[in-house]
């Protein structure tokens, strides 16, 4: 722990917490240069730094601006996002295990998009808004089923389980009254991905994060009073209640809109704040290095799909699946063989 | 006046409802002491007193204002509560746990200053646990536990302090510990303590104020407890016939059972 402190500022920091999202920053920026720079139309880092400040060439821009850069930032804001809203979830309902699955937000989600593209055969952007619709509402619908005297976690977990059971049923539905294509469309949006995403879907990324990510931060310390009972978060002057629906509504709104951009991308919202949380050692949250290892493990991984399967497109869900949990499993076992108890 | 006060309140969890009409006054600079049978309420007044638990009439008032109407950082700079259970985070070590009680008095931009560190540092020594600043929560014993959050609440420095049955999953030895540990607190003069308790006996021993409750009736004997503790009270409010002596360590009431009376067939 070292203590910073000046007139207006006193602050007390975790060395190891700051060490490790320091180098997580550093790997994010490490993979974010290996993804500009490679690829099918190799270009030097001179190149691409060139072609951001305006400098390029014809050619250049169009690799840097039209075909990379959007998708960058696209999945380093959606993996911020999924991861912060994961932690958020696994703080408020004091299990490792929630996401914005357990509460019937993706589940949800998909209901819409899906409805949209087989009632409707509706374009990307009103598959966007579907999805996000329906995911809004369905949580909410959880969180006020789960309502009595306050909403407790465990309550909150179970409703939410049955709920999204309830609406993977829709789903299935759905899509067998669906034409062979839009089921197909369906199909494509519930893997998830980031493939063909611009600028479009980066500015709204980054509009909502921009709100929300300060939110989320503020109320990240009254969180950490949150995980010791409401009776000890209230005896220290925080409001249980208010505190809670209001971090819902922030990991609500996260998770919509990196779904609204890239689709139900699996495993960052659960993975990421494990991962962060194991390597910062911190007994709190930890939200700004979730954040940081969300953007981190959807970089990485939307490269490996990118450069490792070229031709076939790969959703960049099976990737985050894959490394975030391997990485996941190695920590845990890791930690057991060590004979620590979390 | 008294600073913390509850006027005619109806507590009720749902529709069932615990406590009704009930008026409650905390004397100031007292040890209070709150007895009574399972399911009497008195954990439930408690609640109402800390702002846990919200009346469904009446209202509990802090310094001449009804409780509900202060911000709820506010009432934590002037009350501080020790729940019955708190959840250790995983990893969390007894300084950082302690340190949390000031949360309260920090802000965003100033989260650590030094009468934060100073008033963490003093709760730490005062409950004995300076020594563990560094030691995991979850490794301490249970008894070291208690202390460690008691010391959380005594970081806050609030002039009331609320414990909910503080020595609950104790063995006696560390409940004695806790209590004398209140008593301190109480006799340095600036604290007014209110905790429920299940021992009658403890009760007597440490309280200056007592106030006795009986399931479906409320508050039916409250003052010192050598003024009320006697033979009747208790065989009314726990049913149980008793002696009570003089405890030979303190000269407070000891209530003593009555033996067995074998029912022969």
């Amino acid at each position: 722990m070292r203590t910073v402190r000046t007139p207006v500022v006193s602050l007390r920091i975790s060395e190891r917490a700051l060490g490790v999202s320091t180098a997580i920053a550093v790997l994010t920026v490490v993979a974010a240069v290996a993804t500009m720079v490679t690829g099918d139309f190799p270009l030097t880092v001179g190149e691409v730094l060139a072609t951001v400040v305006g400098q390029g060439d014809g050619y250049a821009d169009f690799v840097v601006f039209t075909l990379r850069l959007p998708r960058l930032i696209t999945g380093l804001l959606v993996g911020a996002a999924l991861a912060l809203s994961g932690a958020i979830l696994q703080s408020l309902s004091r299990n490792p295990l929630a996401s914005p699955d357990i509460i019937g937000f993706t589940q949800g989600a998909a209901t819409g998009a899906i409805a949209v593209l087989v009632l409707a055969q509706g374009s990307m952007t009103a598959t966007a808004l579907g999805a996000t619709a329906s995911g809004l509402l369905t949580s909410a619908a959880v969180y006020l089923l789960a309502l009595k005297q306050g909403v407790q976690g465990f309550r909150l977990v179970l409703i939410g389980i049955g709920v999204s059971a309830m609406m993977l049923a829709v789903n299935s539905y759905l899509i067998t009254r669906a034409t062979l294509e839009s089921a197909l469309a369906a199909q494509a949006w519930l893997v998830g991905g980031l493939n063909n995403r611009g600028w479009d879907e980066a500015q709204v990324v980054a509009a909502v994060l921009a709100v929300l990510l300060p939110c989320a931060l503020v109320l990240g310390r009254r969180l950490a009073l949150l995980e010791m009972g409401d009776s000890a978060a209230t005896g220290l002057g925080v409001d249980a209640e208010r505190t809670r629906l209001a971090l819902l509504a922030v990991s609500v709104g996260l998770a919509a809109v990196a779904t609204a951009a890239a689709g139900p991308i699996s495993f960052v919202a659960l993975a990421a704040p494990q991962v962060a949380r194991r390597l910062t050692g911190a007994s709190g949250p930890g939200l700004a290095a979730a954040a940081l290892m969300g953007g981190l493990l959807l970089v990485v991984s939307d490269f490996a799909v990118q450069r490792l399967f070229p031709t076939t497109q790969l959703p960049v869900g099976i990737a985050t699946g894959a490394i975030g949990g391997l990485y996941l499993v190695w920590l845990l076992a890791h930690e057991w063989r060590k004979g620590s108890t979390t | 006046m008294t600073r913390l006060r509850g006027s005619e309140l109806t507590l009720s969890y749902d529709e069932r409802v615990v406590v009704s009409g009930l008026d409650v006054e905390i004397p100031d600079g007292s040890f209070t002491v709150i007895v009574g049978p399972n399911a009497c309420g008195k954990s439930t007044v408690l609640k109402a007193l800390a702002r846990m638990l919200k009346p469904r009439t009446g209202a509990v008032y802090l310094d001449g204002e009804a409780i509900s109407t202060y911000r709820s950082k506010e009432v934590a700079r002037r009350l501080g509560l020790l729940p019955q259970t708190s959840i250790a985070p995983g990893g969390i070590t007894v300084g950082e746990l302690v340190a949390r009680g000031r949360y309260p008095h920090q802000r965003l931009l100033r989260q650590w200053s030094v009468e934060d560190e100073q008033a963490t540092a003093a709760a730490m020594r005062l409950t004995g646990v300076h020594d563990l600043a560094d030691r995991l929560v979850d490794e301490l014993s249970g008894g070291q536990r208690q202390r460690v959050w008691l010391a959380m609440v005594l970081a806050q420095q609030t002039p009331i302090l609320l414990l909910d049955e503080p020595t609950t999953f104790l063995d006696i030895a560390h409940q004695v510990e806790v209590l004398d540990l209140c008593a301190d607190l109480h006799e340095d003069g600036n604290h007014t303590l209110v905790a429920v308790l299940h021992d009658l006996n403890q009760a007597c021993r440490y309280a200056t104020h007592l106030i006795a409750m009986k399931p479906g009736v409320g508050v039916v004997a409250q003052g010192r407890p050598a003024d009320i503790v006697t033979a009747e009270l208790v065989e009314d409010v726990f049913g149980l016939p008793c002696r009570v002596i003089a405890d030979p360590e303190t000269e407070t009431p000891l209530v003593v059972p009555l033996r067995r009376q074998r029912v022969s067939a």
